[in-house]
């Protein structure tokens, strides 16, 4: 299975993909994300957009690929969020946190254990709030607003 | 000043730098002493938005990265991903990783104010309180920070020799360090062996008689300070069941409406585990032979000797707590006049790091181990600023620090683009630390050396299939990187 899933990497070279072979745990990778949609042949062409608002109000749209996640396009269009995913994707940290409307929201799969419990870790957090590691783009959420909460809780002040 | 400092330098012998042009560079000269989360986040920001800063960072090890690679457990290596943020930082032309030198030691405050237009304090909290109560100097009685340190590879603490010879073990504390090294205690020999726990650590382990480990609180499961993903491993932990109080889960789940969602879904598990566990953990403990035991409401009182082995701890008197006033999460406790004594061969003391002063200058609350600021300004001394644990006290995960560090930075840029720190004026920065630290024969490490001995680990990892291989003496990695 290692070697299989090491020829796949080679073959799709993505930053979480690389980052997690990178990290040779002896527990099964958390969110199998080498199964994922992203590794299936899909539409390679970067149709559709999100746009990413900052906790200082300022928007930033980029455009991703199907089976992308918003962390990927994150990374892959260098947009200006700093600090966000920092654990590459891997469900170990909270700082790729989005806020969703409550529509989209309820329209994705509901998010597993796994993400709630990093999830829960995180700043301001709302009733829409996901891990954007772990919101795989589709043909659905092309236009997809989300807000990036700031990474400080001004109350712990 | 410098004439003078330079002729002596020539007369011990030292090479002619005096006579180079560039003792003073443009652009703001920054230091960051720390090189954990705090240095590299707050480096980060700076070099951003201060195009023409320059920010040494300055580490008393010669590695970088602190409670990354000394804290985060061996089999949480995805944690430590954040690396690769901090070596892209690292490798910013502006920035300089110098490893080795230690404030207070090598370089005084008073020399980086001179040096420096800021000095930013992230060293964060290397040492822990202990209880002050008696029988703490008994043998066995360990604290779980230096119980991390000796299976993470921190030099110094590779000789801890903990006694694993004992079949209970009792953990005083219910945060994450605690239920990291319940877990490391009770994990299968393989789960630890292809990760980059140190190999002195893995050998003791393999040996370990260790079947059962408390996890022993003061206060009730709604204050338990330990996380849900840490607590969830642990109930799924393979050849070991969790054995609660059930007792101590009174009242626990008529509070559980009123409370906001990250307290309200660990407290469901924790009650879940210890009233109504699942039928697939039921199944699992079935059969195992070790065991995770959460004590709630049990407060050290004094640490008794054992009768077989002498001055070693044979058992803790705890005294019996109760909460007082309105069930909260941040709610305290009494002690309701009775004690109980719990047989034990290992202690480890897991009740909060604390921070220290690294030079005189520095004004610090040694009651909390917080060095005294104002959202990041060090008291007394403009120019100066802290951030991290030291800074906020020993609490919080990556993204604390992050956020902390990133505020702080923020403020550090005002500072500079309004003027409150004069940087108009150039300083020498690192041009004079580098002779300062020459003349007093220090050998630093840059972070192309650092990258040398991050080589070596791997390459001795490789050949076990592990990770790496953390060397762990401070004379080696200095010879690595020289080489």
């Amino acid at each position: 299975m290692a070697l299989f899933v090491k020829s796949l990497c080679r073959a799709a070279v993505r930053p979480q993909l690389a980052a997690l072979l990178r990290s040779t745990s002896s527990t099964p990778p958390p969110a199998c994300r080498f199964l994922s949609t992203s590794a299936r042949l899909m539409s390679q062409e970067e149709t559709i957009s999100v746009t990413f608002i900052r906790a200082d109000g300022k928007k930033i749209s980029a455009k991703g690929k199907e089976g992308d996640s918003l962390l990927d396009v994150v990374v892959n269009k260098e947009v200006d969020l700093d600090g966000f995913g920092a654990c590459e994707g891997t469900l170990t940290c909270s700082t790729c946190h989005v806020i969703l409307s409550k529509e989209v929201y309820e329209s994705l799969a509901r998010p597993t254990d796994e993400e709630l419990d990093m999830l829960d870790l995180a700043f301001d957090l709302t009733d829409t709030s996901r891990l954007g590691c772990q919101i795989t783009l589709t043909k659905e959420l092309d236009g997809l607003e989300v807000k990036v909460p700031a990474s400080v809780n001004d109350a712990r002040q | 000043m410098r004439r003078a400092s330079t002729l002596c330098s020539l007369a011990k012998g030292a090479p002619l730098r005096f006579l180079s042009t560039s003792s003073a560079r443009q652009g703001p000269q920054v230091c960051v002493v720390g090189a954990g989360p705090a240095g590299f986040y707050v480096t980060q920001h700076l070099v951003k938005t201060l195009p023409d800063a320059n920010v040494d960072i300055y580490e008393k090890l010669p590695v970088p990265f602190g409670l990354v690679r000394f804290g985060v457990a061996p089999d949480h290596p995805e944690v430590k991903n954040v690396i690769n943020t901090f070596t892209k930082t690292a490798q910013n032309p502006r920035v300089r990783f110098v490893g080795n030198v230690s404030l207070g030691k090598d370089l005084s405050l008073q020399e980086l104010q001179r040096l420096y237009h800021a000095v930013i304090l992230t060293y964060g909290a290397e040492h822990d309180k202990s209880l002050g109560i008696p029988g703490e100097d008994l043998e066995n009685i360990l604290s779980a920070r230096r119980f991390v340190g000796w299976y993470n590879g921190q030099p110094g603490d590779e000789n801890l020799n903990p006694d694993l010879s004992t079949d209970t073990v009792a953990v005083l504390g219910q945060g994450n360090v605690a239920l990291d090294v319940a877990r490391v205690l009770l994990a299968p020999i393989d789960y630890l062996k292809s990760t980059d726990i140190t190999a002195h650590a893995l050998e003791a382990l393999s040996k370990s008689q260790v079947k059962r480990v408390m996890l022993i609180g003061r206060r009730g499961p709604v204050q338990a300070a330990f996380t849900i993903k840490e607590l969830r491993e642990m109930l799924k932990m393979e050849g070991c069941k969790s054995v609660f109080q059930q007792d101590d889960f009174k009242g626990v789940q008529e509070f559980l409406p009123s409370v906001a969602r990250p307290r309200k879904r660990l407290t469901e598990l924790l009650a879940q585990a210890a009233l109504d566990p699942k039928a697939e953990w039921l199944e699992a403990w079935k059969t195992a032979e070790r065991s995770f035991e959460p004590i709630f409401y049990r407060s050290p009182a004094a640490f008794l000797p054992s009768s077989s082995k002498a001055g070693t701890v044979g058992a803790i008197k705890l005294a019996v707590t109760e909460l007082h006033g309105e069930m909260s999460e941040t709610q305290g406790v009494k002690n309701t006049g009775a004690f109980e004594d719990v047989k034990c061969g290992l202690v480890l003391r897991s009740i909060g790091y604390k921070g220290l002063p690294a030079d005189p200058d520095i004004p610090f609350d040694s009651k909390s181990g917080v060095v005294i600021n104002s959202k990041g300004k060090v008291k007394g001394l403009p120019g100066v600023y802290c951030g991290g644990w030291l800074g906020t006290g020993p609490v919080g995960v990556i993204v604390n620090t992050m956020g902390n560090a990133f505020e702080l930075g923020r403020l550090i840029e005002g500072d500079i683009k309004d003027g409150t720190i004069n940087a108009t004026t150039a300083r020498p920065g690192y041009m004079e630390a580098a002779k300062i630290l020459d003349n007093k024969g220090v050998q630093t490490v840059s972070f192309k050396d650092w990258e040398k001995i991050d080589q070596e680990e791997q390459n001795r990892g490789k050949a076990i299939d592990k990770p790496r291989e953390k060397i762990i003496s401070v004379s080696e990695m200095l010879k690595v990187a020289a080489n």
